[in-house]
């Protein structure tokens, strides 16, 4: 049962106030693209033992949508931030960092 | 005998006596007993019989741990099985029956799988039972099923009400014994908000049977002061008759709270269910008393010290007039104290170590009780009861060396704090040699959210054993909890609890300890589930090395107690089997809940009609008024069709369309979904939502469109409406809205989020009526209003105004083939414009219709119904709908995926229309067409029938299907297998059954 | 290996039981293998066994980082069923279906196929299509299943409340084959067969690296040493990425936990299997008396084997608005076990772009099911260098194919 704070209203709230929508940062590829590179974007995932960076949405708050930098294995949350960005924000990078000082980013 | 004591009691009301059942036979005990002290009351030792061998067993345990007196209680629909007598609670008009017996407690044929127990060792079932193959489900599983299982199955549904509360707190104390009171008032006088928890009725926990001296006072003294400081304390909850049941992730935590269950005829909640969230938990959950294993440890009136003490001082009761005490430990020399000076016999202490020189054996030789060192138990004598006791030396085989006639036995194998709420969420254990028990490893603890430990142990639950360390240990943990969460905790010095110093305790796992097999077989580790010493040592000597293996193979810890008595001695067991260390061989999983908690609980209120909230339109008290037959559509109710006395429902459905075909019809098409995008880029977006062009839409007209996935499969339809340049209002399937409203939002959010659009789902902001029909017109000219001719507006054409006064949008779309206007109204005009129109409507022949008829309607149409036409695998093209698929548009929410190889294969599914042989013939739901041997050799489906109807408009059976090549298979007839030797007949055809040009619904 | 019987156990009880062997070799690996299986759960032993069984092939390794069967085989609610609606579904769970009919004799180990029945109640009229849909499609592939009435559920499962006020059951759809098992036993018995053929199991052995070179797989490095194959197949449910990753591929999966719970034992009181899915519930017996309740699963990706509590809510509602006495029993406890979800729910079976190594992963939440199936097409795939008919359709190609297996369109679940 997780705790999860919104970035965008701010609020903390029940996992059950929140819907996942999986792995973040996922680059779209759309018409003119391989057919590889299309099943990659829809379908190959990360799935990390570990450091994950995932979509969740504050279903029955605000109702935007946020990215969380959350340990799959300790279920440990290293920050939430916004949806409006396809990279990790160096906050966040760096809170991840100091509690996983072996953690690499994924290619 | 098991009798009332004279003396002792401090929990029960010897003024007051009340009535009960057991077994039918009428017994009385106080006010403040459990069912387990009333009966030992009573001369009741037998309490149930055990799962495997049925075995007479008595009570083991005085708490939430025992595993033998396990029974139904409650009669009818508040009938309960599996309740542990020792917990429960005391009522008038208490009825109890016992388990697992046939005919009769006292007279159990199953206890001839005792006689036979040398044939089931663990796991026997695996090696056996195989022979004939049919014999298993049909001989061996019904009598195992029959012999297994434990108390009856309730038969009626639940009388009783549960509720859920919700609790924030900083800190969560769990255990109301002097480690959680401590810990509780470091914490609230240090400000932290503050809920503590004791699973009984009664706070003081073993200072209630085993008084101490706290800052040179009796522990009664300071136990009162403590309850009434935290009682004064706003910032403190204090919660008795509740278990810490589960700890979660990131603080959750599930409380278990009986309100009811010790009350005779109450009323409100049964149970409720708290779910907690903290942001630390101490535990202050105790420590557990050992078994010790020796034959016949299981036989009615062995049981372990400490229990047994509870029972003499507590509740004024005894299991027998002799006891012999049996140890490893100082601790237990307390119920010989405390049974001496109750006035009964203890003919001997066995101390299975080599020496017993502290204050406490002292004191036992000091009363003249007889105390023998590198002693133990070789056997019990008894069945229902205990008989005799034989000695033997603890170090060698078993040899017997005197017989000790005695009717109780108190066993203690030292002292388990209880672990488990530390290991619910991944709490790690370390093995303490001094103390021979796994107690929490506070350098490993479960984290949180950020990473932190968020339980902490107190008091014995820690380790700390004794008196003045587990009070020093709970100060502790009550400070640091606050600290952590922000308090300032005090610095001062925390209580001072002295008890008589103790001798440490020397690990003994079996009795005597080179005991032969025979009495390795009578010696029971897990009590319900008769698992022996033996069990375990066959399980690792057939290889099953792991902790994991050697539970599951031989069910040890399994049991409704989960091993709270059997886990450690069975991992001795299996780590001496194997030659290795406890530690090495380590534990089982711990998982919640700490004690079994009722599924009513866990349900809460949400049952029967409130199951789940039916979502209603604003017309639904019509319908329901008037014979609406209901069917769920999502979290809808909606009419599926309105039965008049004397019909069929087909009848019903027959004349609602001929009417709307004739006539005039009204739909209720209120759940149908309604979302409002809005913004500069409002078309933009639209495109890349819809697989059509919306972009092109003029502002007043309407158009069909389809939404893909992102893998290219139609998952809604609904017709779009153009209010204004910058406004639409997508109308979706009734089940679609919320999730369609998301998906916008979610691409609005988080891939397109440049584009400057706005969405809002107003689907119940406004009521809308289908009016249906030739004379629809004319029935809306009526009301007065908004002009609705064709050519202020046409078909596909949207309008607002007033109609009869209302403000209405009036949409000319047609999911039926007639002329046809759906009308929005503002939801609170919805049943006044309803009621207009069938007041006004009256002489047109108006008639509502239901969901069915829709149906019927639009197949007739050859219009696709999203989950029947569609089931996640059906693209637009597969639909002929290839019309509504851009070709123009660079980008749209499924165009990639379209173009994939298996998307562009030309024998791909594809709708077509079906005309059975016999036009009377209705093809039945889902029938599958075939044509030759698939790849594993069965008939090839070549596809199915996705809608099926008679017409009563064409008067003939018509029906849809997704066939393979289907649009190439024009006047094919293909067959339907539709039974064992049945087949239909169909042959393809268009789907559009009912006026191909579109004439009627374009005037 | 000695025979299992009632007669082994009469003459064992009169030597106290010394003379039962280990159920399984305790083998150090050897420096080279035909064949590397990672995973001795389930499906990596059911493979190993039918590679040594139909194929010949012995010189085989399981490699297990903890316990055989201590993963998902010995987690799960052992529902066994094949009514499946799409035919290459419906083929390998059907095939397994009827490998479980004969598992006890087959493997000498009492695996208690029970083929009690597993009912599939509709609550929706859309529901009640697709389960006609499903019985029209089973019917043609030789799978004995079919719509039952109402009037017939309330006969046969007397504790059901087919009229409740908010989904009131309409009909179900019934495989009286379908049943369940005693999980544990399955991995026993395949762990003990397959040992007795000569396939090494090592347990306590983690895999920690694969090797390769430019012509493929070459063997992997492990906690125990390294050990040389050709022929590596991964079958390890819950880490299947983590491997992949080691093989250098990536997989269509992600990791999920999932909730079960069992109430305390009772006498029988249910007779079949039943599932309720418009309500998110499924419930059976077992032969100890707990009633054995699937869960719903999270929607993040999660390795925790704990799982949320909600989900548990969820059920345990369903299940008493379908069996009111539900109410009055206890849950005695509840876990969560890590399943492989893919793109379209359902498994991947087949070769990797690495040659040499093959995949068998994302049964999602019906694995247990489609052990004995499974592991028979998985050894054909091993023995062949390519997958046969019944594994072909799973293969990981689809994905770029666009062919989805989704069994999610009659609206089942995939318990």
């Amino acid at each position: 049962m997780l705790r999860l704070t919104c970035p965008v209203c701010g609020a903390t709230g029940e996992e059950t106030e929140f819907h996942a929508g999986g792995e973040a940062h996922l680059k779209r590829f759309g018409p003119g693209s391989t057919d590889e590179d299309f099943r990659d974007y829809l379908f190959q995932r990360q799935n990390p033992r570990g450091v994950h960076f995932e979509r969740w949405r504050h279903q029955y708050g605000c109702g935007k949508w946020f990215h969380v930098a959350r340990c799959t294995q300790t279920l440990e949350v290293f920050g939430s931030y916004t949806a409006q960005t396809s990279t990790v924000p160096d906050h966040i990078q760096s809170a991840i960092k100091a509690r996983r000082p072996d953690w690499e980013p994924a290619q | 005998m098991s009798t009332r004591i004279q003396s002792g009691g401090r929990l029960i009301d010897r003024s007051r006596k009340i009535g009960f059942t057991f077994n039918g036979q009428r017994l009385t005990g106080h006010p403040g007993d459990t069912l387990a002290s009333a009966l030992l009351g009573s001369g009741q030792v037998l309490m149930g019989r055990s799962f495997k061998y049925h075995r007479p067993r008595g009570p083991v345990g005085a708490g939430s741990e025992e595993p033998n007196a396990l029974m139904g209680l409650g009669q009818g629909a508040h009938f309960e099985p599996n309740q542990r007598a020792t917990v429960a609670e005391l009522h008038d008009g208490l009825a109890a029956t016992s388990q697992n017996h046939w005919p009769s407690l006292d007279m159990d044929v199953g206890a001839l799988n005792a006689a036979m127990s040398r044939f089931f060792p663990a796991g026997f079932y695996y090696k056996t039972f195989m022979a004939p193959r049919s014999a298993w489900k049909h001989v061996f599983e019904p009598v195992i099923r029959k012999a297994a299982g434990l108390g009856k199955a309730p038969t009626q549904p639940d009388a009783d009400r549960y509720e859920y509360f919700y609790a924030y707190v900083d800190v969560l104390v769990v255990g109301g014994g002097m480690a959680g009171l401590q810990a509780a008032l470091e914490a609230g006088r240090a400000g932290a908000r503050v809920l503590l928890l004791e699973q009984t009725a009664h706070l003081g926990g073993r200072l209630l049977s085993d008084e101490v001296e706290i800052d040179g006072q009796p522990s009664d003294i300071w136990l009162a002061a403590a309850v009434a400081e935290l009682q004064g304390m706003d910032n403190v909850t204090i919660r008795t008759r509740m278990m810490g049941a589960g700890v979660y992730d990131h603080g959750y935590v599930t409380g278990y709270e009986r309100l009811t269950d010790h009350l005779e005829n109450a009323t409100g909640p049964r149970h409720r269910l708290w779910r907690i969230r903290t942001d630390r938990i101490v535990t202050a959950t105790g420590a557990i008393e050992r078994p010790l294993s020796f034959a016949g440890n299981d036989v009615p009136g062995v049981m372990l010290a400490a229990a047994l003490r509870d029972y003499v001082t507590l509740y004024g009761v005894t299991p027998g007039d002799r006891t012999v005490v049996v140890t490893n430990n100082d601790d237990a020399y307390r119920t010989a104290i405390a049974l001496k000076l109750a006035g009964l016999e203890v003919p001997v202490i066995l101390d299975a170590r080599d020496a017993a020189i502290g204050p406490l054996p002292r004191q036992a030789r000091d009363l003249g009780i007889r105390v023998e060192v590198g002693k133990g138990v070789a056997s019990v004598k008894g069945g229902k009861k205990v008989e005799a006791v034989e000695i033997c030396s603890q170090a060698g085989e078993g040899t017997v060396l005197e017989t000790i006639p005695c009717d109780a036995v108190a066993m203690s194998g030292g002292w388990s704090p209880v672990v488990h709420l530390w290991s619910h969420c991944g709490g790690k254990l370390v093995w303490d040699v001094d103390q021979a028990h796994f107690r929490p490893d506070a350098s490993r603890p479960p984290t949180d959210h950020n990473g932190a430990g968020y339980v902490i142990t107190a008091g014995s639950a820690s380790g700390a054993l004794l008196s003045g360390d587990a009070m020093q240990d709970a100060a502790a943990a009550g400070r640091r909890a606050a600290a952590e969460v922000g308090f300032i905790p005090s610095e001062g010095d925390a209580p001072t609890a002295m008890a008589e110093p103790e001798e440490p305790v020397q690990p003994v796992w079996m009795m005597p300890a080179g005991a032969s097999y025979k009495l390795r077989s009578k010696a029971f580790l897990d009590f319900q589930n008769d698992v022996k010493v033996s069990d375990v040592q066959l399980a690792a000597q057939e290889g099953f090395e792991s902790v994991e293996h050697a539970k599951r193979y031989t069910t040890l810890g399994m049991a409704t107690d989960q091993g709270k008595l059997s886990n450690i001695n069975g991992l001795a067991v299996l780590a001496d089997s194997l030659g290795t260390t406890i530690p090495q061989v380590g534990t089982t999983t711990f998982r919640p809940p700490y004690t079994p908690i009722s599924m009513g609980a866990i349900a809460g209120e949400a049952r029967g009609a409130i199951f789940k909230p039916t979502r209603k339109s604003p017309i639904d008290g019509w319908h329901d008024e008037n014979d609406a037959v209901w069917e769920p559509v999502a979290d809808w109710r909606r009419p599926y069709t309105y039965r008049r006395a004397g019909e069929t429902t087909e009848q019903a459905v027959h004349r609602e369309i001929r009417n709307t075909r004739t006539n005039v019809g009204l739909l209720d098409a209120s759940t149908l979904g309604k979302i409002l995008v809005k913004g500069p880029d409002a078309a933009k977006f639209l495109d890349l939502i819809y697989t059509n062009m919306m972009s092109s839409l003029k502002p007043g007209r309407c158009r069909y469109g389809l939404m893909c996935t992102e893998n290219g499969f139609l998952f809604d339809d609904g017709v779009v409406v153009r209010l204004s340049e910058d406004s639409f209002l997508c109308h979706t399937t009734s089940g679609g809205s919320d999730g369609v409203h998301a998906w916008m939002e979610e691409w609005l959010q988080t891939e397109w989020w440049d584009l400057e659009v706005f969405t809002s789902n107003v689907t119940e902001q406004f009521a809308q009526v289908a009016v249906v029909g030739p004379k629809a017109r004319q029935l809306l000219e009526s009301l007065g209003g908004m002009d609705v001719s064709k050519e202020a507006l046409s078909f596909m054409g949207y309008a607002e105004g007033e109609l009869g006064g209302i403000p209405a949008r009036v949409f000319r779309i047609s999911f039926s083939g007639e002329l046809s206007y759906e009308i929005g109204v503002p939801a609170s005009y919805g049943r006044a414009f309803w009621d207009m129109l069938l007041e006004k409507g009256a002489a047109l022949g108006v008639m509502p219709y239901g969901t069915e008829a829709l149906h019927v309607m639009r197949a007739e149409k050859g219009f696709i119904m999203i989950g029947d036409e569609t089931d996640g695998t059906v693209t637009p093209h597969d639909l002929a709908l290839g019309w509504a698929v851009s070709k123009k548009k660079e980008d749209f929410i499924g165009k990639r995926a379209l173009q994939r190889p298996d998307m562009i294969r030309a024998d791909r599914k594809q709708l077509v229309g079906l005309a059975t042989e016999d036009p009377a013939t209705v093809l039945p739901d889902g029938a599958h067409a075939v044509a030759g041997v698939n790849e594993y050799g069965d008939p090839k489906t070549i596809g199915h029938v996705t809608s099926t109807y008679f017409s009563p408009t064409m008067e003939r059976s018509i029906a849809m299907a997704l066939i393979d090549g289907g649009a190439g298979r024009m006047g094919e007839v293909l067959e339907f297998p539709v039974g064992k030797d049945s087949v239909i007949r169909a042959t393809v055809v268009d789907p559009v059954f009912y006026d191909k040009a579109g004439e009627r619904q374009d005037v | 290996m000695k025979r299992y019987s009632a007669f082994a156990i009469a003459r064992e009880a009169f030597r106290h039981h010394t003379g039962w062997e280990r159920a399984w070799r305790s083998p150090q690996p050897k420096a080279e293998y035909d064949v590397v299986i990672v995973g001795a759960g389930g499906h990596g032993l059911a493979t190993a066994y039918y590679l040594a069984k139909n194929h010949g092939i012995t010189n085989v390794a399981v490699v297990e980082k903890g316990w055989l069967g201590g993963g998902n085989t010995g987690r799960n609610t052992t529902i066994i069923r094949s009514n499946y609606l799409q035919p290459s579904s419906m083929a390998i769970f059907e095939k397994s279906r009827g490998l479980y009919e004969d598992l006890s004799q087959d493997l000498n180990y009492n695996i208690m196929f029970s083929p009690r029945g597993v009912m599939m109640l509709a609550q929706t009229e859309h529901e009640l299509r697709a389960w006609k849909r499903t019985a029209h499609a089973n019917r043609i592939a030789g799978i004995e299943s079919e719509m039952v009435t109402p009037q017939q559920i309330q006969e046969m499962i007397p504790i059901i409340q087919t009229a409740g006020p908010r989904y009131p059951v309409l009909g179900g759809l019934w495989q009286a084959r379908g049943g369940s098992a005693r999980h544990d036993a399955v991995a026993w018995g395949y762990a003990r067969a397959a040992s007795n053929m000569g396939v090494d199991i090592i347990q306590q052995c983690e895999v920690i690296g694969v090797d390769r070179d430019a012509s493929g797989v070459t063997g992997i490095q492990t906690t125990k040493g390294a050990i040389r194959t050709k022929k590596l197949c991964i079958v390890v449910a819950g880490n299947s990425g983590v491997l992949a990753d080691m093989a250098g591929f990536k997989l269509p999966v992600e990791s999920v936990a999932l909730q079960a719970l069992v109430s305390e034992p009772i006498k029988p009181a249910l007779d079949c299997v039943v599932m309720a899915n418009t309500v998110h519930g499924y419930m059976s017996q077992s032969d100890k008396g707990e009633m054995v309740i699937g869960g719903g699963a999270d929607s993040f990706n999660n390795y925790t084997q704990r799982g949320s509590f909600h989900h548990l809510e969820e059920t345990v509602r369903a299940l008493i608005e379908t069996f009111p006495m539900v109410s009055r029993l206890k849950m005695l406890r509840h876990w969560g076990g890590i399943v492989d979800m893919t793109g379209d729910r359902s498994p991947i079976i087949g070769t990797t772009p690495v040659p040499g190594v093959f995949i068998n992963c994302g049964w999602g939440t019906g694995g247990f099911k489609a052990i004995p199936g499974s592991g028979w097409a998985t050894a054909e795939m091993l023995a062949d260098g390519a997958p046969r008919a019944l594994a072909a359709p799973f293969a990981l190609d689809r994905f770029t194919q666009g062919r989805m297996i989704d069994e999610s369109v009659a609206a089942a679940v995939a318990h």
